[in-house]
């Protein structure tokens, strides 16, 4: 038996595109691999019987018991997901706000205190660089970045900004995601008043002895929340979440396969620096004054997408048969000729079916449009689907 | 009956001229939670080292090769209905196929159960 091609958020298996190594003619011989850094509850997940692979610079856990059944559990109970690999950063200094707004099309000027935003970085040619979650407190900025990107996060912005901004980096902060339908019930007896926050919202929080940052977010298209803590505290927040019978820890798998079912895109996969944020259906992280006052790293190509379309589009598939396709995979149309490729995809657990998303040629975007799929030289049947595949439910503030 | 074991983690279960194959304990804790199965159709010939069906995990998608060069007698509709029986019974209800050997000594050299067992906990 041998392993052929892997997919998913771990990078044991690598090479995201499926593109060979190019750079180094040795192919690599003679150089020393990276070694992995550490989570701060590196030994607490192996306590928990996690299976650590690498994946963005650590060892992380891709899975405990199974990626199917902490996936199922994520859905109806809570999930503790550790996603300290992410880069917190903490930017101030005067003129902060106009400052990000050269890389970034969201209106950070006019954001409102303690209301995260999603938004991307940008290349000059309307690349996506980075997706992530701005925060304004007060007058600075709290940004989580992606855990394989945020040192070249932190060099692309810092030459870009002008001597008063100053990020901090920070690493003494773990990040922990607590997700699932019963994930405010539990969070709120830890910690009164969580339970107040809206979707999107963010604020401080103390437990443990120690002050936290809690925003009612996460990337599994479930109710929770996403909390930032001091390293040195994180073991104590875990173990406490875990005592809750309602509570299991998650790996990375479950992680993939929730997102994929919300539609929600993964940098490295989905999104890269050939994607811009039209192609990748992210329109609504462009915003509206921006739009209009333009002055944003690769506005003029964003812009001119935004009037006139991109030449292609993220969408969805539903996979005819049982066979997971997955990313790598091309799209075809029905004369067979190569109209997109496949950028995640996999086993639904939730819906016991195979799922995909992908990028294909705007005229053939519309959901419903029979397509074919190849992988490995076979042909399968597939239909471009409306995501997310699973419907969201966040909790809004006032919705029954 | 003979039971050998593949460093590509298959077990062949020898009686008489027919191999039973499928893929170790080993193998399918590594691959996790199997969610598709393919097998072969009686009747296809395969030689040693070719790839005779297809497993796929949650994360990953692998070939299962040929250990030894047979025709298929008989691929295991029960897998492919239902893959996740390779997971709760690999080494019993959940193999592949059946195989009608072409030369016994093509089993020369492959693991016995014990020798098998030793090396996996050296991996």
């Amino acid at each position: 038996m041998s392993r052929e091609v892997h997919s998913g958020p771990t990078d044991e298996f690598n090479q995201a595109r499926g593109e060979p190594y190019r750079g180094d003619p040795e192919g690599g011989a003679g150089t020393q691999p990276q070694p992995l850094d550490k989570l701060p509850l590196d030994e607490w997940h192996r306590s928990k019987g996690a299976r650590m692979v690498p994946f963005a610079g650590y060892n992380m856990p891709v899975q405990y018991e199974g990626i199917i059944a902490e996936h199922l559990w994520t859905r109806e109970n809570a999930g503790l997901f550790d996603v300290s690999h992410m880069g917190q950063l903490f930017i101030h200094g005067r003129g902060v706000a106009a400052a990000l707004e050269r890389f970034m099309p969201g209106d950070f000027q006019a954001a409102k205190d303690m209301k995260p935003k999603y938004s991307l970085l940008l290349n000059e040619e309307g690349g996506i660089l980075d997706d992530l979650m701005a925060t304004r407190r007060g007058d600075d900025f709290y940004v989580v970045v992606n855990g394989a990107t945020k040192y070249a996060d932190i060099d692309y912005m810092e030459r870009r900004l002008q001597g008063g901004v100053v990020i901090d980096h920070m690493r003494q902060q773990a990040l922990l995601a607590l997700q699932g339908p019963k994930a405010a019930e539990v969070l709120d007896a830890a910690i009164p008043g969580v339970a107040e926050l809206g979707f999107m919202e963010a604020g401080p929080f103390r437990a443990f002895g120690h002050p936290l940052w809690i925003s009612r977010s996460g990337y599994t298209g479930e109710d929770g929340y996403e909390i930032s803590i001091p390293a040195l505290a994180a073991q104590d927040l875990a173990d406490w979440l875990v005592a809750d019978e309602r509570v299991k820890p998650i790996g990375l798998g479950a992680r993939d396969s929730l997102r994929l079912e919300a539609g929600l895109p993964l940098y490295g996969h989905d999104l890269d620096d050939r994607t811009t944020p039209v192609m990748a259906g992210l329109n609504f992280a462009i915003n509206k004054r921006r739009r209009a006052e333009s002055g944003f790293a690769g506005a003029m190509r964003i812009l001119a997408e935004l009037q006139n379309g991109a030449p292609q589009l993220r969408v969805g598939f539903d996979v005819v048969g049982r066979q997971p396709v997955r990313e790598g995979a091309h799209v075809l149309d029905g004369e067979g000729n190569e109209v997109g490729r496949i950028t995640s995809g996999g086993f639904s657990p939730s819906l016991q079916r195979p799922i995909a998303m992908g990028y294909v040629a705007t005229g053939l975007a519309e959901p419903g449009t029979a397509l074919k799929l190849e992988q490995r030289g076979k042909l399968f049947e597939a239909r471009v689907a409306t995501m997310p595949f699973v419907a969201h439910r966040y909790y809004r503030k006032g919705a029954p | 009956m003979s039971l050998y074991f593949t460093k590509e983690h298959e077990w062949i279960r020898v009686e008489g001229d027919t191999a039973t194959i499928g893929i170790s304990n080993h193998a399918q804790e590594a691959l996790g939670d199997i969610v598709f199965a393919e097998v072969p159709e009686a009747g296809r010939r395969v030689n040693k080292g070719q790839e005779a069906a297809v497993v796929e995990s949650v994360k990953a998608a692998s070939d299962v090769y040929a250990p030894v060069s047979g025709e298929v007698i008989e691929g295991n509709q029960a897998v492919a209905d239902d893959p996740a029986l390779v997971n709760s019974d690999p080494e019993g209800q959940g193999w592949f196929f059946k195989l009608k050997l072409d030369n016994p000594g093509e089993l020369d050299g492959l693991m016995d159960e014990g020798a098998y067992r030793d090396w996996i906990k050296t991996l």
